[in-house]
């Protein structure tokens, strides 16, 4: 009969006899029955694994959501902030901010490196009725006539007005000031307008009794900006009063304020972790009766401790993906396609104006990694230490019953 | 052929509740046949099993199988000696609920990575034999004393091994599942395998197939019969 040399008959089946393939073969058969072993026994111990998965999915979506949240907030506010001025100056009066007189625009624009200056007005206005903060602003590139306004989406839900609606405010002289709206600003940038309200700058000036040569900042462009810091220290040499601001510097004030809102969500959540991890260390380190008993059982009919350890590997690993993967992904479905309802009151608050808009997805792969590492990693460890212990004991407790 | 010599085991050695439950044994088991260890509750029949069946080390003495030293073996090894020389059929069936009865004898073939085609075909083929062949889907759980006793056989037999060790087999069984469990275990001895049975039961070492029959009392052996 003639020989094939490239198989022989075991087993009733036709093997490869090339050792490294039939070597990998056996190694994924292996991996394969493990993985079908571990499925059937998270089956048989249904309910306690369903609430453990339960809880565990929970816990990442809420690590998840904050993180996803904050992240997504402080990138739109990176985003918007790319069209901020690359310095702003104000002035300062025994340290306090005052408002800049107009002849320092001369004395900016006169700085090498500057190529424009400008004059900005805005302030803040308490509204008693909403118990809220509003930031006036004279529109810089919008020409409106005397009473009338453009005010930001949250500033427009929470007082329920709408363009054609007049609007009241109480002017420094006592007076009241009604404006007219004739617009809302677009939702795209409600991050930083949402409680804006822009103004024509004679109204302005009458609003807050603001003399005609002052401004409350000023504005300037450079003409390179990698040479803005350069920029703002000849500005402070020859403007003494003056406190020059970098954009840089303001966005790493967002980042701060994100960073501690998002410091003091996890410390709440701290607790819920430390919950988390009470339960998951009794519920997968705690090995049951029964367990120990199929560890002996295994042993004693071939298993080896490595098969045993692979074997629980597969099922923290099975188990605690699943939770990440469906916690991760339902975060996700909240924070960019639900509105981020479950944070947004912290993370995104702005006294009681929220701002309405919608976060860009994007995922950050150490981010990912991070959660991975916390949430994923002590679970499996959990699991294989005390199947670890059980399966290094000499299996013959079980010929005993 | 598996020597044991001088062999002793002790358990909680060194701490006030010790056990010597083996002292100096020494003993040749030849290839084939049934040997009956017996004795009383206590007498060490399963502890000399455990040893035999390396799913322990003695403390002193020397095991050997066919030549080859495996008291001192490390357990990846020792493992490895288990899997393809016994199979082993347990007292309390020791079969893992909650899985079909199929699965409970495939299990001890998992780690060896064998096609899953071909290990079903030989479950299902030592199923059939045992005539358990429709019971194949069903949940362990749900089967009688004989049913599951077979289904341990059918395992302990997947690896196809050339010893078989049966602890107390028919301690859990009528006279009538005794006699059927005693009639398997007498065909896996005619088919040239080396059966070792521990058991109390008269109806085991009085059985016609027995070649051979070991008295132990107190971690000692007190008599050795050739039948």
């Amino acid at each position: 009969m003639p020989v094939n040399p490239g198989y022989c008959d075991c087993d009733t089946v036709l093997y490869p006899t090339f050792p490294l393939k039939k070597t990998m073969r056996a190694f994924l058969e292996r991996q394969q029955y493990l993985i079908d072993y571990t499925l059937a026994a998270l089956l048989r111990r249904k309910t306690r694994n369903l609430g453990l998965l339960l809880i565990y999915t929970l816990l990442v979506f809420l690590f998840s959501s904050v993180l996803l949240l904050s992240q997504g907030v402080r990138r739109e506010a990176a985003v918007l902030l790319q069209d901020a001025p690359e310095v702003i100056v104000q002035r300062l009066v025994a340290g306090r901010h005052d408002l800049l007189p107009a002849a320092w625009l001369d004395a900016l624009r006169r700085i090498r490196g500057v190529s424009s200056a400008r004059g900005r007005l805005w302030g803040y206005y308490y509204d008693p009725a909403v118990k809220a903060n509003y930031t006036l602003m004279v529109a810089p590139d919008r020409e409106l006539a005397k009473d009338e306004i453009l005010i930001g989406a949250a500033l427009a839900r929470v007082r329920q007005i709408g363009i054609g609606d007049y609007f009241g405010l109480r002017a420094a002289d006592g007076q009241p000031m009604p404006l007219k709206v004739i617009g809302v600003l677009e939702s795209a940038s409600e991050l930083l307008s949402a409680d804006l309200m822009l103004l024509p700058e004679p109204s302005f000036r009458a609003l807050f009794n603001f003399p005609p040569d002052v401004y409350t900042d000023a504005v300037l462009t450079v003409r390179n900006p990698r040479e803005a810091r350069t920029v703002a220290e000849k500005i402070a040499l020859a403007l003494p009063d003056s406190r020059p601001i970098l954009r840089t510097e303001i966005l790493r004030t967002y980042d701060a304020v994100f960073n501690w809102r998002e410091g003091m969500v996890f410390v709440c959540l701290g607790a819920l972790l430390l919950a988390f991890v009470i339960l998951a260390w009794d519920k997968a380190a705690g090995l049951s009766a029964e367990e120990k008993r199929e560890i002996g059982i295994l042993k004693a009919i071939g298993w080896e401790t490595g098969d045993i350890l692979r074997m629980k590997l597969w099922e923290g690993a099975l188990l605690s993906l699943t939770a990440f993967l469906a916690g991760y992904a339902l975060a996700w479905q909240q924070v960019f396609h639900g509105g981020a309802r479950l944070f947004a009151p912290v993370l995104k608050g702005w006294a009681v104006l929220y701002p309405d808009f919608q976060l860009t997805p994007a995922v950050d792969l150490q981010q990912v990694l991070v959660l991975l590492a916390v949430t994923v990693l002590p679970y499996i460890a959990a699991t294989l230490i005390p199947s670890w212990r059980a399966a290094t004991a000499d299996p013959d407790a079980v010929m005993r019953g | 052929m598996i020597e044991l010599s001088a062999i002793s085991k002790i358990f909680n050695q060194g701490q006030p509740n010790e056990c010597r439950a083996l002292r100096g044994i020494n003993l040749s088991l030849e290839r084939g046949g049934i040997t009956v260890f017996k004795g009383p509750s206590g007498s060490g029949k399963t502890t000399l099993l455990t040893l035999v069946g390396c799913l322990a080390r003695p403390t002193a003495g020397r095991i050997t199988l066919d030549g080859r030293l495996l008291s001192n073996l490390p357990e990846r090894f020792l493992t490895e000696v288990r899997r393809h020389t016994f199979g082993f059929v347990f007292q309390q069936f020791n079969l893992i609920r909650g899985l079909t009865v199929l699965d409970n004898v495939m299990l001890p073939a998992y780690p060896l990575g064998r096609p899953h085609r071909a290990l079903v075909g030989t479950a299902r083929e030592l199923l059939d034999r045992f005539g358990l062949g429709t019971k194949v889907a069903s949940k362990v759980e749900w089967l009688s004393g004989g049913e599951a006793q077979r289904t341990a056989l059918a395992r302990a037999l997947i690896n196809d091994p050339a010893a078989i060790i049966a602890d107390e087999p028919t301690a859990n069984l009528d006279s009538a599942l005794s006699r059927e469990v005693l009639a398997l275990l007498g065909e896996l001895a005619g088919q040239g395998r080396t059966v070792l049975i521990s058991s109390h039961d008269p109806l085991v070492f009085e059985a016609a197939p027995v070649s051979r029959v070991i008295e132990l009392r107190d971690g000692q052996i007190t008599g050795d019969q050739r039948c």
